[in-house]
């Protein structure tokens, strides 16, 4: 087997700044002191006239990008999701979301593979707030095709997006030279008939090995990639729960409010089949190197594994 | 400013006080004490200071209004009426639940809206992103902010600040309405933001210190903003909850609570006597 590419997610949103830079004159990238960890830097390096350092002051940050946008910017404002989601909620759902303007968020350093940080630094819930923002576009790429694409069409999109992305470098799961990216359409990744691993973000790669692995126990698994949260692919979803009658979601987040709750919605509603989550258990993270911290919490193939055949004794 | 001027002025600002009267009596809820406070300035914005076409509420090149403290949204929209955004007899749907005048402004709502506010803290935020804007689109319009002096107790207007005086954005324009009451009393008897003038020189900022209800000084304060090269301005009005009706004046309470039908027919009838004695 080939080796496997690794990169983070942050990296991707870096380049592909840059490749917006090039090409967009009405781009500017705001950041709130991170620029080195959000890669923003790559942009600021290319072009220092269109970078904004707002300083540690991120609710400020966001209503400066909203007054920004409404003059003609398409506005990327970065800082770590915590900070992102978390302490600028407000900013976000009022000054960017209510008057829906052309802002977009990269939110970097989300979820427990912050690793060593600890629990003040990782972000487990900002899906969950994000998602209650009427008009939000939240996008979770698994991997830096994903995350490279993902932001040149958040950038093509008019209307605040919310981008969130990883610390860690991560196995690339999609093919460069072939993948599209589109948001609110998932994509099937593997298909199966007993059981569907809905994934998104690092969860995805974890989601195919445990497809491999379930494969040996007999479980034909079906995976499904989410980048989009927001809004939902529901056909997608719809269907593999009417076809494989079990659906699991994998996702680095709290296992409330997140893509096991955007899943569990549309299942409840429109294609009742037993759905179970793996995610962070409504807990704190902590410090430890970001691997072992996502194996401590459950976010890997074997604890999907183990929730895909709960799921399809469920079925029963 | 002429006396010609001057008096022009006024009965406009006594026609935006009777706007805001009208359009928070017909909610039966509003708030009308920090609207009457910062009715004058309002007026002058509307009028005299700012390039605005209402026939072309989103023209680029037009000077822009935050109001920061949203929920005197009764002085913006009388004052946009006034200056012809939109009929003065809308000013009546209020807070209406088919109306655009929603309780705090909103842009998706109403034309000639600059920015959604009602959050404390926020706007000011905003406003300062619309002057960087100008500035780094080699633009040369103006940007309005107008503050409560309760509404700086948000951390957020200091992050602002420090932001807009190091940005050097002379195209920016807060004004702080000191009328000195928040809901729960005085300023100072909540959380004292004095000496709010050496704050906002600490972060840059030039400032002036007027009287909120004088229009020579209004002028006189806009002016010096204008001529202020490399920093922001910061024009404090001292001014009068509620001015204009005499049982509102400096009156807490006022704060956000409508006139019942007596108390209405009270306002209207000072506003109109006030009106009257101008138009003499």
């Amino acid at each position: 087997m080939a080796d496997v590419i690794k990169c983070a997610t942050r990296d991707a949103y870096g380049k592909a700044l840059v490749e917006l830079g090039n090409t967009n004159d009405k781009v500017l990238v705001l950041d709130a002191d991170l620029a080195k960890a959000t890669k923003t830097v790559t942009f600021r390096n290319a072009f220092p006239d269109k970078f904004i350092d707002c300083g540690i002051a991120e609710s400020n940050m966001m209503g400066v990008a909203a007054g920004l946008a409404t003059t003609g910017y398409t506005v990327f404002a970065s800082s770590f999701a915590m900070f992102a989601a978390g302490r600028a909620f407000e900013q976000v759902r009022n000054t960017i979301g209510y008057p829906h303007l052309n802002v977009k968020i990269g939110a970097t350093h989300a979820g427990i593979s912050v690793g060593e940080d600890g629990a003040s630094h990782q972000c487990c819930e900002d899906i969950a707030l994000m998602r209650t923002i009427p008009g939000m576009v939240i996008i979770n790429p698994a991997d830096d095709v994903e995350a490279y694409q993902a932001v040149l069409a958040a950038a093509d999109y008019y209307g605040p997006v919310y981008m969130r992305f990883g610390r860690l470098a991560v196995p690339r799961v999609n093919d460069e030279a072939t993948y599209k990216f589109e948001i609110g359409k998932g994509i099937t990744l593997k298909d199966g008939n007993d059981v569907t691993i809905v994934a998104t973000g690092l969860m995805v790669n974890e989601a195919l090995m445990a497809a491999e692995e379930l494969k040996a126990d007999g479980i034909d698994a079906r995976v499904i990639n989410i980048h989009t949260i927001k809004p939902i692919d529901e056909e997608i979803i719809i269907k593999a729960a009417k076809e494989t009658g079990a659906i699991v979601t994998a996702e680095e987040h709290s296992i409330i409010g997140g893509l096991g709750g955007a899943v569990s919605e549309v299942i409840c509603e429109k294609a009742p089949v037993p759905v179970l989550r793996v995610g962070v258990e409504d807990t704190y993270g902590r410090s430890g190197p970001a691997v072992e911290l996502l194996h401590l919490y459950g976010l890997d193939a074997a604890h999907i594994v183990e929730k895909a055949k709960k799921a399809v004794e469920l079925k029963k | 400013m002429d006396q010609a001027k001057k008096k022009e002025l006024k009965i406009l600002a006594c026609k935006v006080r009777m706007g805001i009267i009208e359009g928070v009596f017909n909610a039966k809820s509003g708030h009308p004490g920090g609207s009457l406070s910062i009715a004058d300035v309002m007026t002058y914005l509307y009028f005299e200071e700012m390039n605005i076409d209402p026939a072309n509420p989103k023209w680029e090149d037009r000077d822009r209004l935050v109001l920061s403290k949203g929920h005197t949204a009764p002085a913006l929209y009388a004052a946009m009426a006034h200056r012809g955004f939109f009929p003065v007899e809308e000013l009546k749907t209020l807070r209406k639940s088919d109306s655009r005048l929603q309780g705090h402004p909103s842009m998706k709502y109403l034309d000639g809206v600059d920015m959604s506010t009602g959050s404390l803290g926020q706007g000011i935020s905003a406003a300062v992103g619309m002057a960087l804007g100008a500035k780094l689109s080699g633009k040369d319009f103006r940007v309005y902010a107008p503050l409560g002096d309760g509404e700086i107790q948000e951390g957020q207007v200091w992050e602002a600040a420090m932001f807009a005086g190091n940005k050097n954005l002379d195209n920016l324009v807060a004004i702080v309405d000191n009328n000195n009451l928040q809901i729960d009393g005085t300023v100072e008897e909540v959380n004292s933001p004095y000496p709010i003038k050496e704050k906002f020189e600490a972060f840059g900022w030039n400032v002036v210190e007027i009287c909120g209800h004088c229009f020579t000084q209004i002028e006189e304060a806009f002016n010096a903003a204008k001529a202020t090269k490399g920093k922001p301005t910061a024009i404090i009005i001292k001014s009068v909850k509620g001015k204009g009706v005499s049982f509102m004046e400096d009156k807490c309470d006022w704060h956000g609570a409508a006139p019942n039908a007596e108390q209405y027919e009270i306002a209207m009838a000072e506003l109109k006597a006030a009106l009257a004695e101008l138009e003499a």
